[in-house]
């Protein structure tokens, strides 16, 4: 069955840029605004599967060729393995630093390790969130 | 340092198998497996002479110091022993498993498990602290578990690994809370610190329930009656997993704790007759039940569970001695100790060569039942020399080395009789004669290791193979410990001074010379009633084997039913089938049954407590006026959940449920909660998204046939559980018996260095919290992946059972 959804398509080509540009601005606003990994993770998870709705799993597969398992799995890594990474630092388990730097031309920036662990969480999310959903709608 | 090195080594390789497993195609993984113990034996061995000197290594890491928790090892004699055991019979047994596995069997899991039980064996007995040992304890009976599994697709394998680990696990949870009582005592998790007020714990009130809780840890490890019954069934692991962990090793880690702890516990009188007691029963009831088996390896296993038992009751009577104290008198009883750990290398010498054996008659001829061998001498010489060696060492003859420490456990067993503590003066007769008959039956069952197996006629019409010699790679591990078998005879004293002495100052810490500990061995010390029991052996048990035929039906006398094992398998099926039932009964699959459960506990949990603490009181006046749009949402959240109840489709129900999914948004928006408000408005519609996917795999919406009592009871519940809430969250501003926990949270940002107080409670405050959901939500995520994705088609079989 072919639905004739033009103006889906069209549509989501524009928005899933504006769904991933929040979700990257949500990530990284989380330090001092409103924000953070998980609603990041969540809100670029969800901008995927509106790309998995609208064009079918193939395309998408062949722009993004990701086994979204292995995401999740790389985000449960990061997660943990920055809060163990404290630890060969003479710091206790999960500790988290942080320093402002200056780079040429960002000027003075604010880096820390909670990013690492946050960017743990954020891939954890996307994964498995899309993970789920696909096994879902595939299964026969 | 070098012992830590020691622990870890083993793990780090099996770590790096499954990746190394694919570049050796066409070399057998093993050779690779062998340079560990190989280099760990080496590396142990250097340490022989500065151990036999009387000095101990010690190394800490700290690891959790506030609850005394510390990764402590220490080297001393004692686990000198162990280790070079562990690390010695291991390269052997790994050189004899690469000729007997073929490279077509899942190698990589079988050296990854031998490994894992390796490195965990080492940490059992080079750790201090308590809970690591616990730790490493329990993983051997984990590798043990899967090594005995190995062949998975045998019912029989898996059954007899999950029986093995059942009980083993058990004495192992029990051991654990004996330690805690320990700790209770006195104060530390130390073995070093609690033997150097071993006094003061002696008298306190928990003292015997320690020390029982402990021997149940050791007695279930090492298979002591009754608990042995795990050990025959074990013999389903490949042949160099039982010589290994069933024989040599993982089985003599209980010995390594009574003889580790004797300091702590010995002297006690219910620690003496316990020990040397279960020790004795476990001696006769494993011979004279290794006798009428069939199986060689079910045989050896019973011939294990019976040497172990001999061992164990030489530790016993070895205590009595840290009873007397120390005098010119005292140390000849603790010549029971010598003999334990001397025995206790014999046996891993000769059985592990005798296990060996078997695995190559099992392998070169296709059947290890008695019943269908024979006459192989002529076709099986060098396997044959095997056998007569291993044997005979183990029936206590000479020129081997079982010959001494078996003299040794009767010169034991007589020395104790002429004790008058503990009421030895009417029962110490006991342990020369049965110590006695259970030698005559060893010594038959040895005779039927020997004859029916190479002697007699060949029947190759009844084997599975053409019998021949093993391959030359076979036969070398077992004619290594045969040698030693020979070399320990010849040359007792070597082993003596460099390997017991140490040993032997670990278990008596507060004797003052060890040199005074370590009788010389003689091979020959006259004719006296040792001697002389061991030629009554000899005589008994050839006229008992001969007779075989005749007094075999003995074993009939307790019938089936009444066997340790029926109990057990009485016991096991009786709890699995009482705990199905009663599970059924509430896990009924009805996912609203679930939720009245759940909200039932909520409701009596919480309210309850309200109710009963009198906290529940509304002061209208502290709070803040409502506005008209916050009616207008409420007023819209009242109808929509209203709505959903009378709802007809699926369609109406998910649109309705997001209608309040979205007011909460709003609500936390007016609240001023915006990451809240965004993640609810983000969660809510990736919900409706999913509900949406799998509305094709719903069945039509259909009315519901309950009784009106179930509809009434579903309607309280919820009317309470809504009460419940409104309530508490007006009653909660009156609250004040708990002290607010935003006090914390109040300088985020100097302690964190966030502005944003939510995440900075997530990433920094609870991140703890926060890295565990996130393997909790990746487990979830993968649980429902294999459920969609593996599921077993519809009509296929069961695919567990080959």
């Amino acid at each position: 069955m072919k639905i004739n959804d033009v103006i889906l398509r069209t549509v989501v080509k524009g928005v899933v840029f504006i769904v991933l540009t929040l979700g990257v601005y949500l990530f990284f606003a989380g330090h001092n605004e409103p924000g953070g990994g998980f609603i990041g993770g969540l809100v670029l998870g969800s901008g995927i599967v509106l790309l998995y709705i609208t064009f079918d799993i193939e395309t998408v597969h062949r722009g993004m060729p990701f086994d979204f398992k292995k995401v999740a799995a790389l985000g449960v890594l990061l997660a943990t393995g920055s809060a163990i990474a404290s630890l060969f630092f003479g710091a206790p388990f999960l500790k988290q630093a942080d320093d402002y730097f200056e780079f040429p031309l960002l000027g003075e920036t604010h880096l820390t390790t909670v990013t690492i662990f946050e960017a743990g969480v954020a891939l954890t999310v996307i994964g498995t969130l899309v993970t789920i959903i696909l096994s879902i709608s595939e299964d026969e | 340092m070098t012992i830590i090195f020691a622990i870890l080594l083993p793990f780090i390789v099996a770590a790096c198998i499954p990746f190394a497993y694919r570049r050796f195609t066409n070399l057998h993984i093993g050779w690779f497996v062998l340079a560990v113990p190989v280099i760990l034996f080496g590396l142990l061995a250097t340490y022989i002479p500065r151990i036999a000197k009387g000095e101990t290594y010690t190394y800490t890491i700290e690891w959790i110091p506030s609850f005394h928790i510390n990764f402590t090892t220490y080297l001393d004699g004692l686990s000198m022993i162990l280790g070079l055991l562990i690390t010695g019979v291991g390269s052997l047994v790994i050189l004899y498993s690469i000729f007997y596995l073929s490279t077509k069997e899942s190698l990589h899991h079988f050296y990854c498990y031998l490994l894992l039980f390796m490195g965990a064996m080492l940490g059992v007995v080079l750790s201090d602290n308590l809970m690591v040992l616990y730790a490493f304890w329990e993983l051997t009976s984990v590798s043990s578990f899967l090594l005995i599994a190995f062949w998975h697709h045998r019912k029989a394998s898996r059954a007899g690994a999950r029986k093995a680990m059942t009980i083993t696990v058990i004495g192992g949870v029990a051991m654990l809370v004996g330690f805690l009582l320990l700790y209770a005592i006195g104060g530390t998790f130390s073995v070093r610190e609690l033997i150097s007020q071993a006094d003061m714990l002696q008298s306190h009130v928990l003292f015997v329930p320690a020390m029982l809780l402990v021997l149940l840890g050791a007695f279930t490890k090492s298979a002591q009656f009754p608990f042995h019954i795990w050990l025959p069934d074990a013999m389903e692991a490949p042949t160099p997993v039982s010589a290994y962990l069933h024989s040599a090793t993982m089985v003599k880690a209980g010995i390594y704790l009574v003889a580790r702890t004797t300091p702590i516990f010995g002297g006690h009188e219910v620690w003496f007759w316990t020990v040397s007691v279960i020790g004795l029963v476990t001696l006769f009831w494993g011979s004279f039940n290794a006798v009428k088996q069939f199986d060689l390896k079910a045989l050896l296993a019973y011939s294990t569970v019976s040497q172990l038992g001999l061992i164990m009751c030489l530790l016993g009577l070895g205590s009595a001695a840290l009873h007397l104290g120390y005098s010119t008198e005292s140390v000849i009883y603790t010549q029971a100790t010598f003999a334990a750990l001397f025995h206790l290398i014999n046996h891993s010498t000769f059985k592990g060569a005798l296990f060996m054996m078997v695995g190559i008659v099992d392998h070169e001829v296709g059947t290890r039942d008695i019943r269908r061998l024979g006459g192989l001498m002529a076709l099986m010489p060098f396997t044959f020399t095997i056998a007569v060696i291993g044997s005979f060492s183990m029936a206590g003859l000479p020129p081997f080395n079982g010959f001494l420490s078996k003299e040794m456990f009767f010169a034991a067993t007589l020395h104790i009789t002429e004790l008058n503590i503990f009421s030895l003066e009417a029962f110490g007769l006991l342990f020369p004669i049965i110590a006695w008959i259970a030698s005559v039956l060893t010594f038959v069952y040895c005779m039927i290791i020997v004859a029916r197996t190479f002697l007699g006629k060949v029947k190759p019409e009844r084997l599975e193979k053409p019998p021949h010699e093993a391959p030359f790679g076979m036969l070398i591990s077992p004619f290594i410990l045969i040698a030693l078998v020979i070399g320990i005879f010849l040359f007792p004293n070597v082993l003596g001074h460099y390997i017991l002495q140490p040993a032997m100052a670990s278990v008596y810490p507060g004797f003052p010379s060890s040199e005074e500990l370590t009788p010389h061995i003689y091979a020959w010390h006259g004719i006296n009633t040792e001697l002389l029991m061991t030629v009554g052996v000899v005589v008994l048990g050839i006229v008992l084997y001969r007779t075989l035929k005749k007094w075999r039906p003995i074993y009939r006398i307790i019938p089936e039913r009444y066997t340790l094992n029926a109990l057990y398998e009485r016991v096991i099926t009786t709890s699995e089938n009482t705990s199905g039932s009663i599970t059924r009964r509430y896990m009924n699959g009805n996912l609203s049954y679930y939720f009245m459960y759940i909200y039932i506990v909520f409701v009596a949990a919480v309210a309850g407590y309200f109710l009963l603490s009198d906290a529940f009181s509304w002061q209208p006046s502290k709070d803040s006026s409502v506005q008209y749009y916050e009616l207008i949402l409420v007023l819209v959240m009242i109808f929509a959940s209203v709505a959903l109840l009378f709802a007809k489709g699926r369609i109406t129900s998910v649109l309705l449920n997001g209608v309040l999914g979205y007011s909460v948004a709003f609500f936390f928006v007016i609240f001023r909660a915006p990451d809240l408000a965004l993640t609810q408005l983000v969660v809510e519609s990736v919900t409706t998204a999913l509900f949406l996917i799998s509305f094709k795999f719903l069945p039509e919406l259909k009315p519901e046939r309950t009784s009106k009592a179930i509809v009434f009871s579903k309607a309280l519940v919820s009317i309470l559980v809504g009460a419940t809430v409104t309530l508490i969250g007006l009653a909660v501003m009156n609250y004040e018996k708990f002290s607010a926990i935003s006090v914390y949270f109040e300088n985020a940002y100097e302690l964190a260095g966030g502005k944003n107080i939510v995440n900075a409670i997530l990433g920094d405050f609870r991140a703890f919290d926060t890295m565990l959901e996130v393997v909790v939500l990746f487990i979830a995520g993968l649980g429902v992946y294999t459920l969609i994705k593996l599921k077993a088609k519809k009509g296929d079989a069961d695919v567990e059972n080959k």
